[in-house]
């Protein structure tokens, strides 16, 4: 036993005295420190009593995007002084479970999303019954007003593939292949169906396993290879576009990489010239807008956009915005 | 029969047997069937499946599971199987970035940091194993789900967002990523540098399974344990090192995925244990332990390379993606066992 603990000091010695010796004078925590040495938290802007909002996603674990949209939630309930909490869950049916939960907690306002409409309708009843506002975003603009939500915020995923394929057109591509990181997902499906109507060109579905990027990477790579008509890889996740580049450049093709939804690999790559063009539905304002939206209706009663969806892209980002957004990108909220 | 024409009923452990004969009681020889029969299909019915480049594209994919499969292969001989290896991929990748960027420290330090931690969760799933004596099931299980939570609530704490930050702009990191991610050209053609690894990884683990003490170690302990610590096999000491050898290969694994795309996605990794189960049980590895080979596991990686982009090469129908796949390794692993079963009707 002695000698395995000197044998574990001499191991963290070891690693503390490397760790000490090794520093990277570029980049790294130091590098970021030195950026946002001047970023203020934020604080309350109101004094309205401290009302309760939960947002209940379809959201998967570690999703760039949902994280994105509870930012900008996150920030609106500071700002409007609300109690927020988030829950999520990517089954339907524990999705509309945590719907019941946060009704019998008697929240304030609920904010949800509505990916399978169907398992959703029962809790949003209840909600109205219980007097509880909601407010839908992302995915549902067709149900949301039938089961009685005061709006929705987002983007129609089928209008923001059609605005994919515009702007394709505009690009002169020929061929595009639309890349679906998750198969059976109705919002994948619907933004290449988007593409689809507008594109002048051939559209070809390619499905990856989303969860290994090394996958994801043969599988662009192998499409490329055996395709060499396709001159444009359209991704549908900010994180699928990079592997998309390193992709092509394996395969030797001279396709062009675009994608939906932005980070900041996407800006920098949108800066530099390795992706054509991104289109955004603005995650961060779906959760801000949401929470905002709530607190105007229990403060002032207001209801934007007469109950009719409000819209939150579909935005297309080329390279003479990219520049401007990376600060955004970096502290992701955009 | 008299007597004196005996001779040739001699002792059975010391019968000498034909080349052949030894060729067919080989455990990857099933898969190495099922390799020829899908490349040969794909070879019919993809145009580009013969292409330098394509080869070189199956290669990655392959090299990717096959990697992981080595050490999992060596594990399930040795009787157990590890469900926490996919998120372990992860977890690798992730520390080593985070580390790196949360020290401004050289992006070594990271990868060092990172072989560290790996080979201490494989050392905890073997002790809670050996310790427990609990079903591997369970206690990687166990293991699998913790880590898919830390990996995301670490990443969440730490860098606040889901994906680490990028660490390309820092020291050491170039080196690493020739070590861990280039690319190298042969005859025009860039193969990566995981396919270099992975073969090593196979020769170094064929060498430990057949040609050292270890090795007789590993397969007694997962014939029959009990008889094997009987006989003074340290069983203990033995699983703990083959769990500390998937850390191993999660570790080479992560650092690649790092090395190639410079940010790590905190979901990742989630279901690749499987594949990499189902690489080492193609390549002839018996799910009951005692039985198997690394060759095995890189031939059962490379059948999975193959069929998984054989796909794409063939354009078929993406609808039908999943099926295919399943369908591709019912075969193979069917004529692996219809192989080994004739096989071993001929001894």
């Amino acid at each position: 036993m002695a000698r395995f603990r000197t044998w574990v000091g001499i191991a963290l010695a070891g690693a503390l005295s490397v760790s000490l010796a090794g520093c990277s004078s570029t980049g790294g925590k130091r590098a970021e420190d030195a950026r946002k040495a001047a970023s203020a938290q934020g604080q309350a802007a109101v004094n309205t009593p401290r009302w309760t909002f939960a947002m209940i996603t379809h959201s998967g674990d570690g999703d760039t995007f949902w994280d994105i949209v509870q930012s900008g939630a996150e920030q609106a309930a500071v700002k409007d002084n609300i109690n927020f909490l988030y829950s999520h869950d990517d089954e339907a049916q524990q999705q509309a479970q945590l719907v019941n939960a946060a009704i019998d907690k008697k929240v304030d306002g609920i904010i949800v999303t509505l990916a399978k409409p169907d398992a959703m309708k029962s809790a949003l009843d209840r909600a109205r019954k219980a007097g509880i506002p909601v407010i839908t975003v992302n995915s549902g603009s067709e149900e949301s007003k039938a089961f009685g939500a005061l709006t929705h915020v987002g983007q129609d995923e089928t209008i923001a593939g059609e605005a994919v394929g515009e702007e394709l057109n505009e690009r002169g591509r020929e061929q595009a292949l639309c890349v679906l990181h998750e198969q059976g997902n109705v919002g994948h499906e619907q933004r290449c169906d988007g593409v689809e109507k507008t594109f002048d060109g051939k559209v070809q579905r390619l499905y990856v396993n989303g969860t290994s990027m090394p996958d994801v990477q043969s599988a662009i790579e192998a499409k490329l290879q055996t395709d060499k008509a396709v001159d444009a890889v359209v991704t549908l996740g900010a994180p699928y576009a990079d592997t998309a580049v390193k992709a092509k450049q394996g395969a030797g093709s001279e396709a062009e990489i675009d994608t939906f939804d932005l980070n900041a690999k996407v800006a920098a790559g949108l800066a530099d010239g390795t992706l054509g063009f991104a289109v955004d539905q603005q995650p961060y304002l779906q959760g801000y807008e949401a929470v905002d939206l709530l607190w105007l209706n229990k403060y002032n009663a207001d209801v934007l956009g007469g109950g009719r969806p409000v819209l939150t892209g579909p935005q297309i980002i080329t390279k003479d915005d990219a520049a401007a957004l990376s600060e955004y990108t970096e502290r992701g909220t955009r | 029969m008299s007597a004196g024409t005996d001779v040739t009923t001699a002792d059975e452990r010391i019968l000498q047997t034909s080349p052949l004969r030894k060729l067919l009681g080989r455990p990857e020889l099933g898969s190495v069937v099922g390799a020829i029969a899908v490349f040969v299909f794909f070879a019919f019915f993809a145009d580009s499946f013969l292409q330098a480049a394509s080869l070189s594209t199956v290669l990655y994919a392959a090299s990717t599971i096959g990697i992981m499969a080595v050490p999992v292969a060596l594990l399930m001989i040795g009787g157990e199987f590890d469900l926490s290896a996919g998120v372990m991929v992860t977890s690798s990748a992730l520390v080593s970035s985070m580390f790196s960027y949360q020290m401004t420290a050289n992006v070594w330090v990271g990868v060092g940091v990172s072989l560290l931690v790996t080979l201490v969760i494989g050392a905890f799933n073997g002790f809670m194993l050996t310790r427990t004596e609990l079903p591997s099931f369970i206690i990687t299980l166990g293991t699998f789900l913790m880590l898919t939570g830390l990996n995301l609530g670490f990443t969440k704490l730490i860098d606040g967002t889901v994906s680490t930050k990028s660490i390309a702009d820092m020291e050491g990191f170039p080196s690493a990523r020739d070590v861990f991610a280039s690319t190298i050209t042969v005859g025009g053609v860039g193969f990566k540098v995981t396919i270099l690894w992975w073969l090593a990884l196979v020769a170094v683990a064929s060498w430990i399974l057949l040609r050292t003490r270890a090795g007789n170690w590993i397969f007694a302990v997962g014939g029959n344990k009990d008889a094997a610590r009987a006989v003074g096999v340290p069983v203990t000491r033995t699983k703990i090192g083959l769990y500390m050898g998937v850390g191993f290969g999660a570790w080479i694994s992560g650092q690649h995925l790092l090395f190639s795309y410079d940010v790590v996605q905190s979901g990742e990794g989630v279901g690749n244990e499987l594949i990499y189960i189902i690489a080492a049980v193609i390549g002839g590895c018996l799910i009951t332990g005692g039985y198997g080979s690394a060759v095995g596991s890189a031939v059962g990686a490379f059948i999975f390379g193959m069929t998984s982009k054989g796909i794409v090469f063939a354009e078929w129908n993406p609808d039908w993606f999943k099926f295919f796949l399943g369908a591709m390794l019912l075969l193979a692993t069917l004529l692996n066992a219809w192989v080994r079963k004739r096989a071993e009707a001929t001894k």
